[in-house]
């Protein structure tokens, strides 16, 4: 086996090339499960939002790729991720898609657990040792939160979230909240599940990139008359900054400094004077600036994207399936603004989406071009004759360039052969 | 469209007439046809995760106002909607046709009293490239008699697998 190989012998060092990566990347079910194991299962991973369980026993079930779990605030407020799986027999312990409860009860042999995963109680106890089977529900080791966004790694051991994330994202999370007039994002409008025949990379490599915007979604910024296109061309201002561990960003602020305060919202003061005042009693004279400089379009390997004012999280199911999950961004103490946000996201993101449907049939169009197995590989080099380092060391490029796609495919090689995250 | 009898008392025939031919229009993606159906206070609703609560708090699948729908219209028109080009082809059949009576009313929403209320359940099946979609459940419609037909000033189409994923819907539902 070379050096370069993974320890099944994927050749990734080959398939992940600067310039290009391999077709079978996309299709293949020994490199899918290889991605599990060494992704999923073990770098930090976006699973939820502290605002989904806002009170004491609240819990809601999410998963880790193709895993499920239970989200869970307990009594004392602390937020635990249980693997969703009873520790007697293996039937999933709970099938409720949120409420309040303090313990689970397993139907099947009447097995009660405490929300923080500990056994409490079980039928004919004469039946084990006077010690019990000692049996508590699987807790995912690390669970660690970022202005709410609830991260979980599924490996005992590894680098911090705040490494991960590292401080340009943790910056642009901050940006985020700091929308709020009450500095708190909520993610309380609950999700749309959109189902795409398309595997995982897919949906994040899209978001990470500029270009498609003007040709994919063409027939939407023409019939609602819009200036977006304008932000994805050649001569846009918009900066695409690979920020490090698999993280992009597209900086939008370019353009919105050049432009009035809430442009991004597509709004002005007359508009939201409500959320105005609030981010003015706030801010005092500093608002206009946070009002100008508006929310982050980023993405945060390997599942998250903050897309301005809706957030898209991917869950992988098979090399061919993909789900994503999205809901608005919601500020706390920001109602007339949420209400926009709201109506935006429905009316762009989701399976009727007048984006996010074209957009999955643009990901469904590649896993089916794919099958063809030549020219063999998907070209990524776009923007490496013209990309720079900028005075804070990020390769930055314009917004049309996959700079955003190569940050990512660079952390996942990193993952998948050394099985170790990345320095941060 | 067929003219009705009596201007203000719409018959179970004639709410049937209006519904298989919006079905028929959105199926045959005669997208002027089905946009000339809508009245101007127009709301195109479906719902996620349920029944539907608060639109105005709540994540929708689609949630369209008048100006919306027509947006919604003009993208599908300019042939580079994507999701549905080529077309999906659409057939769908609606059963279970109920009328609003003075003693029993289906949904939460207020009816304006020009309206008559309706519920239908649908199944909807669509062929696209990606392959076969079944798609399954229960609208509610206000219907308004107004110069000798009808138009429907709301349609919310409550989907059975709202609460899960769900495959791209880019036809007019």
């Amino acid at each position: 086996m070379q050096a370069t190989e993974s320890a099944t012998g994927t050749p990734y060092e080959h398939l992940v090339q600067r310039e290009r990566v391999h077709g079978s990347l996309y299709t293949d079910e020994q490199i899918f499960a290889e991605e599990l194991a060494r992704i999923w299962y073990t770098t930090w991973v976006f699973v939820g939002h502290l605002s989904e369980v806002p009170q004491p026993n609240d819990y809601v079930r999410k998963n880790i790729g193709p895993q499920e779990v239970i989200m869970t605030r307990d009594r004392d407020g602390d937020i635990h991720l249980l693997l969703n799986r009873c520790a007697h027999r293996g039937s999933i312990i709970c099938a409720e898609p949120r409420g309040n409860s303090s313990a689970f009860r397993c139907p099947y042999h009447g097995w009660t657990f405490r929300n923080t995963g500990k056994l409490l109680g079980y039928p004919f106890r004469q039946g084990y040792e006077r010690t019990g089977p000692g049996l508590d529900l699987a807790e995912v080791p690390r669970v660690r939160s970022y202005q709410g966004f609830v991260f979980a790694s599924l490996s005992p051991t590894g680098r911090s979230l705040e490494q991960h994330l590292g401080p340009a994202a943790a910056a642009e999370l901050d940006r985020l909240a700091g929308l709020s007039p009450e500095g708190e994002l909520i993610l309380d409008c609950g999700w749309v599940t959109h189902q795409f025949g398309a595997n995982w990379k897919l949906l994040f490599e899209n978001d990470a990139d500029g270009y498609h915007p003007q040709f994919a979604h063409q027939s939407i910024f023409s019939a609602s008359h819009s200036p977006i296109g304008d932000l994805y061309t050649d001569r846009s201002p918009v900066v695409a900054r690979d920020i490090g561990n698999g993280h992009s960003l597209r900086d939008m602020r370019p353009v919105y400094r050049s432009a009035h305060p809430l442009s991004w919202a597509a709004a002005t003061e007359s508009k939201l004077p409500d959320y105005v005042a609030s981010m003015r009693a706030r801010y005092g004279d500093e608002a206009d600036q946070v009002l100008t400089d508006g929310p982050p379009n980023i993405m945060i390997f390997p599942n998250l994207a903050i897309m301005d004012i809706h957030i898209s999280a991917f869950q992988p199911v098979a090399p061919n399936l993909s789900l994503q999950h999205v809901t608005a961004v919601q500020f706390k103490g920001a109602p007339d603004l949420n209400l926009r946000q709201l109506q935006q996201t429905v009316a762009s993101v989701g399976p009727a989406g007048m984006f996010l449907a074209d957009d999955a049939e643009m990901h469904e169009r590649v896993q089916r071009g794919l099958a063809a197995r030549q020219p063999e590989w998907v070209d990524v080099r776009r923007g490496l004759n013209r990309e720079h380092t900028d005075d804070q060391g990020f390769t930055v490029s314009t917004v049309t360039d996959e700079t955003g796609i190569r940050a990512f495919w660079r952390e996942y090689l990193q993952l998948m052969t050394t099985g170790e995250m990345s320095a941060a | 469209m067929s003219t009705l009898a009596d201007e203000t008392q719409l018959s179970l025939r004639d709410v049937e007439r209006f519904l298989y031919t919006e079905a028929r229009l959105a199926d045959e993606h005669d997208y002027d046809g089905w946009e000339s159906l809508w009245t101007q206070d127009a709301v195109y609703w479906v719902p996620a995760n349920g029944e539907g609560g608060d639109p105005a708090r709540e994540m929708s699948v689609i949630y369209d106002n008048r100006s919306r729908i027509a947006t919604r219209i003009r993208q599908l028109k300019t042939g580079r909607r994507y999701a549905q080009t080529p077309p999906s082809r659409t057939r769908r059949l609606l059963s279970n046709i109920e009328m609003q009576t003075d003693a029993r009313r289906f949904g939460a929403e207020p009816v304006p009293a020009s309206d008559v209320e309706v519920q239908a359940n649908f199944l909807i099946v669509e062929s696209r490239s990606a392959g076969m979609n079944f798609l399954a459940g229960r609208a509610t419609y206000h219907l308004r008699p107004a110069a000798g037909e009808i138009r429907m000033s709301f349609k919310k189409v409550v989907l059975i697998n709202n609460d899960r994923p769900l495959p791209t819907m880019s036809f007019l539902i």
